[in-house]
């Protein structure tokens, strides 16, 4: 009897959309609109610089989830494939000078590095355990860290490497003149190089999710899952499950190493802080778990929540602590200085009250067939 | 060309334990063959070493004159050897339709495709549909899996493996943990799949009923042996399967009924 009134209640679920599906829609398109427009709706460097931010991590934490929520491989190198992408540009533009030669060059090193190396740690240590992956990968990642602060003369050591980007980004450019020879300006944005950089993040990082929103619709996607639900089973109905891995490990790579080459032209700077640091994997390990592991959306909520966060509770808090000055304990509290704990508190609660992450607990496993 | 499928000497041990113990037999095609024996006779460590997931401590598989004795199940499932699980095995969060689709998808060798056109998909949807239908599982497509009924998981097991069209068809006690009129549709499709005289099926069954109707041929293991191979009136007939059946079954005898 509960069995009908449950599968009554799931067939009903699949066919109207419920309410939490209706705010995750509103949400991720919110944050969409703002992310295209963000030069025209905020007018100060910092926020286009957060706007960029948020760009190229969604990138980043949608592939690493075609790996950790699609697929279950856990990996700690994700970062390292980012850094060899921002690295290989970031050498070429430095070494080659400002051209486009130079990006195109050093994404393709930088890429196919990624790649290369994707595919030796898949083949050498994808048919052990999970757990014995996620260590060489956790091995990787530190070597490649201590590679680049090494090879100073290459990689520039701690200090990283900074360069020019090509010209059509400079902030002199002009885009469009107007009657009088003059920069022109669209809603009180001046048309320039700048515009031009922040365009191209917008661009190639939308080419790219959709790419990873293709894979996961695909029959390759239902693939994937299908080796994360019964290994086993997959092998047993014929799929090389070692080389379905291997190759969605290689893919997450390239589309990370891609986005670190579009990070490094955008950033004009390179360094271990910015592109290789395991900080770096721990935000996207966060990220994917906010948004909801196995949801590609996901990762727009994840991203944006904890790089809003990030940026912006430290101001919060200086505000609030201000606010309640008068009160004993509390500014003590809010102090700014205190915002990794305050964060720490707002993850805690998310994953409390999200077990699936936003999108996941929210939308619910939107399914096809 | 016709299948051929044929065990030698085969043998597993694990450490001391000898769990199939130098089994030779030949199958051929248009025969169901059921594998009997008591719980531990080692029909399912059989099984296991003939679709992949157990490689043996020595003798061959052999298909089609070949030895895939090291083959791994993937490789085994592309050659023709399909198997359904006796321990439900699906893809859990998944719908119905999809983990079917998943099945017609690998035979296809689809798997990796991303571009493919939405025609070619629709065609791999409707013969899923097709293989649900055929189980009586149309109405819970898309439901996702964990949310059906054991007999139903059972069924959608069949399925898969029917959407594999494999040249062997194993089966690992089929019916098991389905309800009475539930059983009859899975019976229905292993007898029409046994009118094809392309296939071997083998069965693993416990029910008697259910041997009587289908078997062409039984094996009796016991301990990992093979003890008794033949036509089912002979072989039911001979002292030491009695003997094995009511020593070991004692308390369930209307198993032999």
């Amino acid at each position: 009897m509960s069995m009908v009134s449950e599968t009554a209640t799931a067939a009903a679920g699949r066919n109207t959309r419920s309410a939490g599906w209706w705010i995750v829609a509103l949400a991720i398109g919110g944050i969409l609109f703002a992310l295209a427009f963000a030069p025209f709706l905020f007018d100060n460097v910092r926020s286009q610089q957060v706007a960029a931010r948020i760009c190229i991590f969604i990138v980043l934490v949608a592939s690493y989830d075609l790996l950790i929520g699609y697929t279950g491989i856990v990996s700690f190198a994700h970062t390292m494939f980012f850094g060899l992408g921002a690295y290989g540009a970031a050498i070429a533009l430095r070494g080659m000078g400002p051209g486009w030669d130079a990006v195109a060059v050093g994404t393709l090193a930088g890429v196919g590095a990624a790649a290369l190396l994707a595919i030796l740690i898949g083949l050498l240590s994808l048919r052990v355990k999970a757990i014995f992956f996620a260590m060489v990968t956790l091995a990787a990642a530190s070597v490649m860290l201590v590679l680049a602060s090494q090879l100073s003369g290459l990689t520039g050591g701690e200090d990283g490497i900074t360069y020019r980007a090509p010209d059509l980004f400079k902030p002199a450019t002009k885009l469009w003149l107007d009657a009088d020879g003059k920069v022109a300006t669209l809603w009180g944005v001046k048309l320039n190089g700048k515009l031009a950089a922040y365009y191209f993040v917008v661009l190639s990082c939308a080419l790219l999710f959709a790419v990873i929103l293709r894979v996961v619709a695909s029959p390759l996607g239902t693939v994937l899952e299908a080796i994360r639900e019964n290994e086993m089973r997959a092998e047993a109905i014929g799929y090389r499950v070692v080389a379905y891995r291997t190759g969605v490990f290689c893919l997450a790579a390239v589309l990370a190493a891609l986005a670190g080459s579009v990070w490094a032209v955008w950033l004009k700077y390179t360094g271990p802080d910015t592109a290789l640091s395991f900080a770096i994997m721990i935000d996207i390990l966060l990220m994917v778990v906010i948004g909801g592991m196995g949801t590609v959306w996901g990762a727009v909520l994840g991203v944006t929540l904890m790089s809003l966060a990030q940026f912006y509770l430290k101001d919060l808090m200086e505000v609030a602590a201000h606010a309640t000055g008068d009160l004993p304990l509390l500014p003590e509290l809010l102090d700014p200085d205190r915002w990794l704990l305050w964060l720490g508190i707002l993850f805690i609660l998310l994953v409390y009250f999200f077990p699936k992450g936003l999108v996941g607990t929210l939308a619910g496993k939107e399914r096809r067939a | 060309m016709t299948v051929s499928l044929s065990l030698s000497d085969l043998t597993i041990r694990f450490g001391g334990h000898v769990a199939v113990d130098a089994v030779s037999a030949t199958f051929r095609p248009g025969e169901l063959t059921v594998i009997v024996g008591p719980n531990g006779a080692g029909k399912t460590t059989c099984f296991n070493l003939v679709s992949g997931q157990l490689k043996p401590t020595s003798g061959q598989v052999m298909l089609d004159g070949r030895d895939i004795s090291n083959w791994s199940p993937a490789a085994r499932a592309r050659a023709g050897i399909g198997r359904a699980f006796q321990l439900t095995s699906l893809f859990p969060d998944l719908s119905v339709l999809e983990n079917v689709r998943l099945a017609v998808q690998a035979r296809e060798g689809q798997g990796a495709s991303l571009w493919r056109r939405a025609r070619a998909l629709t065609a791999l949807r409707d013969e899923a549909l097709q293989h649900l239908a055929d189980v009586r599982l149309t109405d819970m497509a898309q439901l996702p899996v964990s949310a059906l009924p054991h007999g139903d998981q059972r069924k959608l097991e069949v399925a898969l493996l029917a959407a594999m069209r494999p040249r062997v068809f194993m089966f690992d006690e089929p019916t098991a943990g389905m309800s009475v009129d539930e059983a009859p549709a899975i019976l229905d499709l292993i007898a029409r799949i046994k009118g094809d005289p392309d296939r071997i099926v083998l069965l693993v069954e416990h029910k008697m009923d259910v041997v009587r109707a289908l078997a062409d041929r039984i094996i009796v293991l016991h301990n990992g042996a093979l003890v008794a191979d033949g036509p089912p009136d002979e072989v039911m007939a001979l002292p030491v399967v009695r003997e094995i059946y009511l020593g070991a079954d004692a308390a369930a005898p209307e198993a032999m009924a």
